[in-house]
């Protein structure tokens, strides 16, 4: 029996529809995200967990119980706000000591747990300060710290990281999945930073325009996306549309060229798909003369973008634009310029049908 | 070399704002003939000015007090979350005028609503057969005046606290909410905290503001009201008892008065801000 | 979403509120409009006999040139100073805040007294005329809604950048002033010029003190006589303030906040 359960949540507002019946079912101690770009619903959600808003119609059970008419101070949840919600007024032992005290806890008892508490994030030696004093990461921590102390049967976080430091983001999000994993909390995270979600969740649920797409571990996530949105959404991939030509050894036929992919046995012919293939299967050999060998796009090397230990080539092909991702150390084979072909691994791919899906999704680059 | 800008500016400040005040300070020391003198501040620590002063004083701390309030609640209802925009429009507009409509012109109206014979006065009087002047309810005393005064200390006060209350964070209501405090808990412990240095000093300026009214007292009874600008004014224009010293004797007073609340009110804004700074 | 609905206590206020500040300016429009004859409703006979009066648009033209005059002084006063001060000593902004402060504690009525003692000895055109020492005192009065104009209008738009650019572009000071940083606080400029406006159309304490006759020390007269006519008086005064705050409210939409508060109280 899952913990806390969102059944058929549905939101409007006026004539925009926030939640088009979403289904969760969290496991105790899970930590489910919910991810997606600005606008899919996953704020709303969340706010209508934590009570902040009602629902049109559908129902929020926790541990057996419809809390969905339940008021927002009577709901038990620990939430972690994106930003400023610290009380200014207060230290950071006031802050987190909030909830104890309009529980009526002692105040030895108080104490104790607050400085537990504190130090469980890192904070015991700031405890005295001001949130104006503190750093936004170090704000954040006293946030996480003042929604556990009430020991909530949900924690609910709405991207907590979004406004701190490249840095401090990657650091926190550690300590957040080591505190929760060590309570036991059920977490309900809500982020639009896929590499974020993929990194600390148990599940991850990828929204748009209302609806969860597809939800499943990262891994799944990662390398069978169920829908060109989320195949879109989660890494970077490589799109090749085409039109099946034989169902039984898996060809399609893809700008000119035919490609066999494991993935396309057993379509019907003249089906229109789309292959999915992740940059780091994609390999590049540079072209002797110009010609393609089996399963392989012939192209020219067009941008070198450095990340580190590897660098991502996009290569332009006659009917696609192609992402590779190839080991730093090989790169100077492939500068920028060099005819070359890549070779569309047989298995290891993913295959769309494009029946009715929109082939491309244009995401507004202001509004990731 | 820079500060050669500012020459003009401190000039005009010194001759049009601090020499003048400064002429007051000095001449409330001064008698008839120059010769310097405490006869007039000994004037001023006796009936019937004590008095004088403490109906400012106590006309003062009412109207700020009942206008910091109200116009808090007010200012809530207007600005905060769910409110349409329009009514945040058009209460700070609104307020803008009402603010600057005292003196002459807001005097008269309260003397066309609730005069002898007003509309709202006559009205009662018609329709729901009670005589409000037989009650012993007059525009023209205390509680006339201080009615009159908050219809420009709510907007003032409205106009002063509206930033504070923008600053109030929906994420301070809303994490308090989650955190288990009901509506009065979010206040006690976050809400009124917050505001408190705004509010202090909001109270600060409506106190002065009310102390230094001088044209809508005036335009409700004329020398009627008891209140000090009210004597400076008599002393000051009188044709009777013209004292122009004594005048600027009791202007001294007002500074002492003003300079007082202003000592009692820097420890507790202090206090209030502590969290700030 | 945030919430989406009034709350009812935000209801009961505003409802409180508009029948509180509604009524009175109601009461006064019903009364301006009672016949002299019959003590009741309805005759425009008030709003004629101002309209008639000779005294009516002398004052009136008396204060609105002394607004104007006030004004002008102001502008050429402070927009140079607030500059300045944004510009070269911007660590004198605390202390110029801070003066403009000074006069809402020192009030109107002091200040009247202290003026004519110190001018006593000065000659008739400037003692004895609106124009001269009023439309000084005005400044002064005017001062704290001018800096604070002014200065949010400075704040906003990023002096030294402008200037910077200005400059780097081969622009002299001069051009610069003028054709890059005043059309840019012309909205600030002008918010604390109405403001400016209102306030000198409203001034009773130091031009009935100063024995002068300004509008307001008009309303008074007739307030003293004809009720029903300072009835109408008052409602024009109000409208004409009303006016000049929408002007205000107009010219300066969104882009500039400014500081409005008190003045005649």
């Amino acid at each position: 029996m899952a913990y806390l359960e969102l059944n058929e949540l549905r939101r409007s507002f006026g004539p925009v529809v926030a939640l088009n019946g979403i289904n969760v079912a969290l496991d105790q101690g899970e930590f489910l995200s919910l991810l997606g770009p600005s606008g899919c619903g996953k704020t709303t959600a969340l706010r209508l967990v934590a009570g902040f808003d009602r629902p049109n119609s559908g129902s929020i059970v926790v541990d057996g119980k419809d809390i969905t008419r339940v008021s927002p101070n009577r709901r038990d949840m620990g939430m972690v706000f994106q930003a400023y919600s610290l009380f200014p007024n207060m230290t950071a032992e006031q802050n987190v000591e909030f909830g104890l005290r309009i529980r009526k806890n002692k105040r030895g008892a108080r104490r104790k747990r607050v400085q537990e508490l504190l130090e469980l994030v890192g904070l015991g030696h700031a405890v005295k300060r001001y949130p104006h004093q503190l750093s936004g990461g170090m704000q954040q921590r006293v946030a996480l710290a003042r929604a556990l102390a009430i020991e909530p049967r949900v924690l609910l976080l709405d991207e907590p990281l979004s406004a701190l430091d490249a840095k401090v983001r990657v650091q926190l999000r550690e300590e957040i999945r080591r505190i929760q994993t060590q309570l036991g909390i059920t977490t309900l995270y809500v982020t639009h930073d896929q590499e974020e979600a993929l990194s600390v969740s148990d599940h991850v649920a990828v929204m748009w325009s209302g609806k969860i797409e597809q939800m499943g571990t990262p891994s799944e996530m990662y390398s069978a996306p169920a829908t060109p949105f989320v195949a879109e959404f989660i890494g970077t991939m490589n799109r090749l549309e085409g039109v099946v030509v034989d169902g039984e050894r898996g060809e399609v036929e893809h700008g000119g060229t035919r490609l066999t992919v494991d993935t396309a046995r057993g379509r019907t012919r003249g089906e229109k798909v789309l292959v999915l293939v992740r940059p780091e299967l994609l390999q590049l050999e540079p072209s002797t003369n110009g010609a393609a060998g089996d399963n392989t796009l012939a192209g020219e090397v067009v941008t070198h973008t450095f990340l580190g230990s590897v660098t991502r080539l996009k290569v332009q092909a006659r009917a696609a634009e192609l992402i590779s991702d190839v080991p730093t150390a090989r790169v100077d084979s492939l500068p920028v310029g060099q005819p070359v072909v890549a070779h569309v691994p047989t298995a290891g791919t993913r295959l769309l049908s494009l029946k009715d899906e929109p082939a491309s999704f244009e995401l507004d680059p202001d509004n990731p | 070399m820079a500060w050669i800008g500012l020459l003009p500016f401190f000039a005009y400040a010194l001759l049009f704002l601090f020499i003048p005040a400064g002429e007051v300070i000095v001449g409330a020391f001064k008698d008839n003939k120059g010769a310097a003198t405490l006869d007039h501040i000994h004037k001023l620590v006796h009936q019937p000015y004590v008095d004088q002063y403490w109906l400012s004083i106590k006309i003062s701390l009412i109207t700020a007090g009942l206008g910091c309030l109200f116009g808090l609640l007010i200012a809530y209802a207007a600005l905060r979350q769910g409110t349409p925009r329009v009514v945040r429009a058009v209460v700070t507009t609104f307020s803008g005028v009402a603010a600057n409509f005292a003196g002459i012109p807001l005097a008269f109206a309260f003397i066309a609503t609730l005069g002898t014979i007003g509309v709202v006065t006559t009205f009662i009087k018609d329709h729901l057969h009670y005589d409000l002047y037989a009650h012993g309810f007059t525009l023209f005393g205390e509680r006339g005046v201080e009615l009159v005064y908050l219809y420009f200390q709510i907007p003032l006060m409205i106009l002063v606290i509206a930033p504070a209350v923008d600053g109030l964070r929906t994420e301070w209501r809303e994490a308090a909410s989650n955190l288990g405090a009901s509506s009065w808990q979010y206040w006690r412990h976050v809400g009124i905290p917050v505001l408190m240095p705004s509010f202090l000093g909001a109270f600060i300026l409506l106190f002065g503001n009310s102390f230094s009214a001088y044209a809508t007292a005036y335009g409700i009874a004329a020398n009627g009201i008891s209140i000090i600008p009210i004597t400076i004014g008599f002393y000051y224009s009188g044709n009777v008892l013209f004292d122009p010293h004594f005048a600027e004797a009791l202007a001294f007073g007002m500074f002492v008065v003003l300079a007082v609340m202003m000592l009692l009110y820097v420890p507790l804004q202090r206090r209030s801000a502590r969290w700030m700074r | 979403m945030r919430r989406k609905w009034i709350a009812p206590s935000a209801v009961v206020w505003l409802v409180v509120a508009a029948a509180f500040f509604l009524l009175p300016l109601i009461a006064t429009l019903m009364f301006s409009l009672r016949s002299i004859q019959t003590n009741k409703c309805c005759s425009g006979a008030a709003y004629s006999l101002i309209v008639h009066d000779h005294q009516f648009w002398h004052t009136i033209r008396v204060s609105f040139v002394l607004s104007l005059e006030t004004i002008a002084i102001s502008l050429l006063l402070f927009v140079p100073t607030v500059y300045w001060v944004h510009l070269k000593l911007p660590r004198l902004r605390p202390v110029l805040g801070f003066m403009a402060l000074i006069p809402f504690v020192v009030p109107p009525i002091i200040l009247v007294v202290g003026l004519l003692d110190l001018y006593k000895g000065a000659p008739a055109w400037f003692y004895d005329k609106p124009y001269g020492i009023l439309g000084f005192a005005y400044v002064i009065l005017a001062f704290p809604y001018m800096y604070f104009s002014l200065d949010a209008g400075f704040r906003a738009i990023d002096l030294h950048t402008l200037t910077e650019a200005s400059q780097n572009l081969g622009a002299s000071w001069r051009t610069t002033l003028l054709r890059v940083i005043l059309p840019n606080i012309r909205a600030a400029a002008l918010g604390g010029s109405f403001l400016t406006l209102a306030i000198v159309m409203g001034e009773f304490t130091i031009a009935s003190l100063a024995a002068f006759k300004t509008f307001p020390t008009y309303i008074q007269i007739v307030n003293e006589t004809q009720p029903y006519e300072a009835a109408a008086l008052s409602l024009l005064s109000f409208m004409i303030v009303w006016a000049a705050m929408l002007a205000l409210l107009f010219v300066g939409r969104g882009r500039v906040r400014t500081a409005q508060v008190a003045t005649t109280r």
